[in-house]
């Protein structure tokens, strides 16, 4: 396996510079039409992928039986922020009605918590444990390490689909149905991909600071937690964020094990919420409202990570 | 590994710089234990949540199993049952026409998105516009699908309607859902693809290109010449994930459709679904789950295979 060492997200960044320059004589062409041809696709590529969300925001934001008169419109009909009330339980049942919502009581605040509680202390047990495990399957030096590296790794290869049963059969047996601990334990302590991917990082970078740090009698946790951890930020932020992401989108493990609305992501109340809407007459506003609540930490990260995110998921693709 | 070639090197140095040999062994003696803490978490999650479900998988599937009493072996008789299960085939055969229409489509929006980009320009701020359906989950795309679609209200159907067209029944036709279900997927993953293929042409040095600008070769003929045998190795690891990908199709299905009308989009993952979690049949399920993984392996192996995906023609 070819593997490009570690410092990830740099090293592809660091071959950009040079790309502009080749692409920047290619732009003072002038504009031929092949070039206005992809010019075109690309724009039309652009407004699929976000038409979806601009059309997401119209509609939360307008009446729902304002929506049936002019449902071309460009622009939110009849302006409100009551579908957003609404889902959030903080619009009056009357008002609801009025603004054309199914009358039965959603309020997503809860499930909001839950996502939060769910997808945070998941990622943060992942990515910790695996930061452990890559510092021992890097940095240490131990008899089998090679070995017991290779036997975790082989568990890339186990999809899904053969482990999701029996881990609920587990699940159910320790008794964690419908409880928090039931949902993260299987992710928290294990994650192949993230244990492979710090790995890679620490065997790139330089030990120097370490083994001075060494010599000068610090203990080997103590420099892992002072030093190396602090070192590796770039990439822990980024398997975090990665984390973050699948643990927030999370549907089908949820639905095998969370029942209860106590426990349940707000993945799982957006499915019940759609499932649950009156055939005839389903409030769109309210769905979109509550869909654009799932997906507004997403946009979020989107915002301040963006860039991050394309680089890092560049390199892991192409390890 | 070369990895290990860089490690190597710093233990030595370090004993060299510790005269008494024993205090050097008995570090390394403490490295181990501490390895061992370290990586206990892991091996714990590893052993109870991947490498004991998968076995137990395998096992389940030669029980008869029915979650409130004890598993009984069966021996092959679920493997037996499912060859004469025509849900079992028909199930399989939409997963299949779906897994076609999502890979093609996916394939072709992502390697033509990619290459545009690399060849238009290099910002960033489009390739991450480019990326933000990966982010959201399936089932907000799944909603919104549903929204945008609907027969009466949506607004394709609208447009559909403004050009003279019939209004389309996308997920309560049967001969339209699977397809639907299709777009709805590439359009949800196909930026993460272009992503990679994008991160793949990068690795190309710039020079070939202007080697075959010199050659005379047009932009046609350099995709075809130059970046396609180029990106051979990427695109088979990008085809590998797609296809394992839409073969476990699940969150999309189960919240617009749940495999309907009348079983048109019912595919493989919902209908283990439905046999383990509605009338719940564990051994069955889990015999359906191991069929798909080895289905899923024989086809990862054999598209490696016939891409020849471990070599690349760069050298």
């Amino acid at each position: 396996m070819a593997i490009t060492t570690a410092p990830a997200p740099a090293s592809a960044s660091a071959t950009e510079p040079e790309a502009p320059a080749a692409r920047r004589l290619a732009g003072r062409r002038r504009l031929s039409p092949g070039r206005a041809l992809a010019w075109v696709y690309l724009a039309v590529v652009v407004l699929i992928t976000v038409f979806p969300f601009a059309w997401m925001l119209r509609t939360a934001l307008s009446d729902n039986f304002a929506l049936i008169q002019n449902p071309a419109s460009l622009l939110p009909v009849d302006f409100t922020w009551g579908p957003f009330g609404r889902v959030l339980g903080l619009q009056s049942a009357a008002d609801a009605q009025a603004e054309g919502g199914s009358g039965v009581s959603v309020n997503l605040g809860g499930f909001v918590v839950n996502s939060v509680i769910y997808a945070g202390v998941a990622t943060l047990c992942q990515v910790f444990f695996a930061t452990l495990a890559a510092y021992a399957f890097s940095r240490l030096q131990w008899k089998g390490r090679d070995l017991v590296f290779g036997i975790l790794f082989s568990a890339l290869m186990i999809p899904g689909i053969l482990t999701l049963l029996p881990n609920f059969v587990t699940i159910k047996e320790l008794g964690l149905l419908d409880s928090f601990a039931g949902l993260i334990l299987p992710g928290a302590l294990f994650s192949a991909f993230n244990i492979f991917f710090l790995r890679q990082f620490f065997l790139g970078m330089n030990s120097e600071i370490e083994e001075a740090a060494m010599l000068d009698g610090a203990s080997r946790l103590r420099i892992l937690f002072r030093i190396t951890i602090p070192l590796a930020s770039g990439p822990i932020t980024t398997i975090s964020i990665l984390g973050f992401i699948t643990y927030w989108n999370d549907y089908f493990w949820p639905l095998l094990v969370a029942n209860d609305e106590s426990v349940q992501p707000l993945t799982l109340a957006l499915g019940v919420f759609k499932q649950s809407s009156p055939q005839a007459q389903p409030d769109w506003a309210g769905l979109m409202a509550a869909a654009l609540l799932a997906a507004l930490p997403m946009l979020l990260v989107f915002l301040v990570f963006g860039r991050r995110i394309v680089n890092s998921l560049g390199f892991s693709g192409v390890k | 590994m070369t990895t290990e070639r860089i490690t190597a090197p710093a233990p030595a140095g370090r004993a060299t710089l510790r005269p008494p040999r024993s205090s050097a062994s008995s570090a390394r003696r403490g490295d181990a234990r501490l390895a061992w803490l370290l990586i206990a978490p892991s091996i714990l999650g590893f052993i109870v949540f991947a490498a004991y479900p998968a076995l137990r998988g395998v096992y389940l599937s030669f029980t008869d199993y029915r979650v409130l009493s004890d598993p009984e072996w069966i021996g092959l008789d679920n493997f037996v049952e499912l060859g004469g299960d025509a849900k079992f085939w028909s199930s399989l055969g939409t997963t299949i026409y779906f897994v076609i229409l999502t890979v093609a489509l996916t394939m072709l929006v992502s390697v033509t998105t990619a290459v545009v980009l690399h060849r238009l320009t290099s910002s960033t701020a489009i390739r991450s516009v480019v990326i933000l359906p990966f982010l959201i989950s399936n089932v907000v795309a799944a909603v919104v699908f549903s929204w945008m679609l609907d027969r009466q209200l949506g607004i394709v159907n609208i447009a559909i309607e403004a050009l003279g067209g019939d209004a389309v029944g996308f997920l309560t036709d049967k001969g339209w859902v699977v397809p639907t279900l299709a777009l709805i997927t590439v359009w949800k993953t196909a930026g993460y693809t272009t992503i990679l293929v994008f991160a793949g042409l990068q690795t190309i040095p710039p020079q070939i290109y202007e080697a075959g600008k010199l050659d005379g070769a047009g932009e046609v003929q350099m995709f075809r010449r130059l970046t396609l045998p180029l990106l051979r190795p990427i695109m088979a690891m990008v085809l590998v994930l797609t296809v394992i990908g839409a073969f476990q199709v699940f969150d999309i299905v189960q919240v617009t459709t749940k495999g309907g009308p009348a079983n048109a989009s019912l595919v493989l993952q919902m209908y283990i679904y439905d046999k383990a979690f509605g009338q719940f049949d564990f051994g069955y399920a889990s015999a359906m789950s191991l069929v798909l993984f080895a289905m899923l392996i024989v086809i990862s192996f054999a598209q490696m295979r016939l891409l020849r995906a471990s070599e690349s023609d760069q050298g």
